[in-house]
């Protein structure tokens, strides 16, 4: 035992959080179980250890205290599945099996598939995900979705149901669902990511920042988790700066960039180069993170290589066709050729797909006031204003373009 | 795990359907499933418009001609399929003739076990 601050017991636990519900499930098959026993477990050494010290191994007393609680549970159920899940925990720790380094066998990882399984709703697969992988409180997930509580905790207790009367397995899919079901997980990440980064506090994306990260730990040969690890680090890095003192939306050429987190960059772009090493050509994730990497590198709004861009844009275009990318693409086609090009550009796009989008006038408004056409702006930002969300930051920083003009 | 597998018409998908030569033909696609000894039992059903509805309001016994509901998707077939778990049941579902061109729900049985 050796003494043990706040900070070192927080850390210790929450690093071994998500392989204890994942290994417990994995033997019970019971997910409220396992997430009960492994808070019980976890409280219990927020107790017991300011006062006695931290074990010499954290995991091995959680997974102890887990255990035991989940059996205590189980013998008084007294059913024959409870007999089973009874002795399933007493085999493992009687092997003492619970440090394997396959990754094929890591828990965490057959947790993480098993929860963003495509047979699950989109926003049971995210609420999932977040709760068993993440740890977030089930009010903290009706916070971030504002949704009540109990509305929450209905649709937690609507997808795990789901897998087990459905009978979805808990495990790494096999070579031939692979590469299928790890692109599920990215979108599960991404739009976890989304959820937050448009928001002032954006808990959220730290989240899908840390769930990346354990990806990527997880799955190092994945190309395209390392390249939506390194889209996140880009984004994040500039956090700080994307909305001013009253919360209101900082555009990215109008951003200090000093105050852009060296670390994350840095972080982001290792990933890209270890992607790169591959060989493989680039896929969707991390192509819009070489974007995101030509803006951390640009050391002004003036020198971004928006060339680079535009091609990069057109490949992610021929991999990911979609609107909205080809709108990203006009814009960054203003920038490199003037904004007379970016217009005629913007003309160019299937503006039937684009219907109701506020981006689209957003981006017409932003050259025509470059371009010192007021009256026409002036247009176009009042179009954007009507459809971009209600009381969101992207319509206050409208507004304000408006006023400015 | 036992599922049902309803088969299930859709003409809206059946129009945008694109033949593969991948796809087997329902002959091919029983040989298979049975053979890997997947499937209890299973049969084709008889158009809706042979289909008759009953129900019982106030002791009285109504029949009506026609299916339950009214939907331009109907099931034209079933299979009970014995899989070890839902991605082996997806399996079989997406190799079905109907997959391409129709559509495959499954449902799990009921079990007791808890």
């Amino acid at each position: 035992m050796h003494s043990a601050t706040a900070e070192a017991i927080t850390s210790a636990v929450a690093a071994e959080r998500t392989g204890m519900v994942a290994s417990l499930i994995r033997l019970t098959g019971d997910w409220d179980l396992a997430e009960d026993c492994v808070q019980d477990a976890v409280e219990r050494a927020l107790v017991h250890w300011p006062h006695d010290g931290m074990p010499r191994s954290p995991e091995a007393w959680l997974t102890t205290v887990a255990r035991n609680r989940a059996l205590d549970l189980l013998r008084r159920r007294q059913t024959e599945r409870a007999k089973l899940q009874q002795r399933a925990i007493m085999d493992a720790t009687a092997s003492g099996a619970a440090l394997e380094t396959d990754p094929q066998s890591d828990d965490r990882l057959r947790l993480i598939f098993t929860c963003c399984h495509p047979a699950l709703a989109l926003e049971g697969r995210v609420a999932l995900t977040l709760k068993t992988v993440a740890g977030l409180s089930t009010a903290e997930i009706a916070r971030a979705f504002l949704v009540s509580e109990p509305t929450m905790s209905q649709r937690l207790l609507r997808t795990k149901r789901k897998i087990s009367n459905a009978a979805i397995p808990y495990r790494v899919p096999p070579d031939e669902l692979l590469a299928e079901r790890t692109s599920g997980v990215l979108v599960v990440l991404y739009l976890i990511f989304n959820e937050g980064y448009g928001q002032h506090e954006d808990h959220l994306a730290v989240e899908a920042l840390q769930l990346a990260r354990l990806l990527v730990d997880l799955m190092p040969g994945e190309d395209e988790a390392r390249g939506l690890l390194a889209l996140v680090t880009f984004q994040m890095s500039r956090r700080s700066t994307r909305f001013d003192a009253h919360g209101d939306l900082v555009p990215m050429e109008e951003q200090d960039r000093s105050g852009w987190d060296a670390a994350l960059m840095e972080e982001g772009h290792r990933h890209l180069r270890r992607a790169a090493r591959s060989g493989r050509p680039p896929g969707p994730y991390r192509l819009q993170a070489q974007i995101a990497a030509c803006h951390a590198t640009a050391a002004t709004a003036e020198a971004t290589a928006w060339g680079t861009i535009v091609a990069l844009f057109d490949a992610l275009l021929a991999a990911q066709p979609s609107p909205v990318i080809a709108l990203n693409r006009a814009i960054a086609v203003g920038f490199r050729d003037g904004y007379e090009a970016g217009l005629a550009e913007l003309d160019a796009l299937d503006a039937t797909a684009l219907a109701g989008y506020y981006l689209l006038p957003s981006a017409r408004a932003d050259f025509l006031r470059r371009l010192g056409r007021n009256d026409e702006a002036h247009h176009a930002y009042l179009a954007a204003l009507h459809l971009a969300p209600a009381g969101q930051p992207e319509q206050r920083l409208l507004q304000r373009r408006l006023t400015d003009l | 795990m036992k599922y049902m597998m309803f088969v299930v018409v859709d003409p809206d998908a059946a129009a945008e359907a694109e033949p593969s030569e991948d796809d087997l033909t329902i002959a091919q696609w029983l040989a298979d499933v049975d053979g890997q000894g997947k499937r209890i039992t299973g049969d084709a059903l008889r158009p809706v418009s042979d289909a008759t509805t009953v129900r019982v309001s106030r002791g009285q016994v109504i029949v009506t001609d026609g299916p339950f509901t009214e939907s331009k998707e109907w099931i034209a077939g079933f299979d009970i399929l014995e899989c070890d778990n839902l991605d082996e049941a997806i399996a079989i579902a997406a190799r079905h003739p109907q997959a391409n061109g129709g559509k495959l729900e499954l449902r799990p049985f009921w079990t007791d076990e808890d």
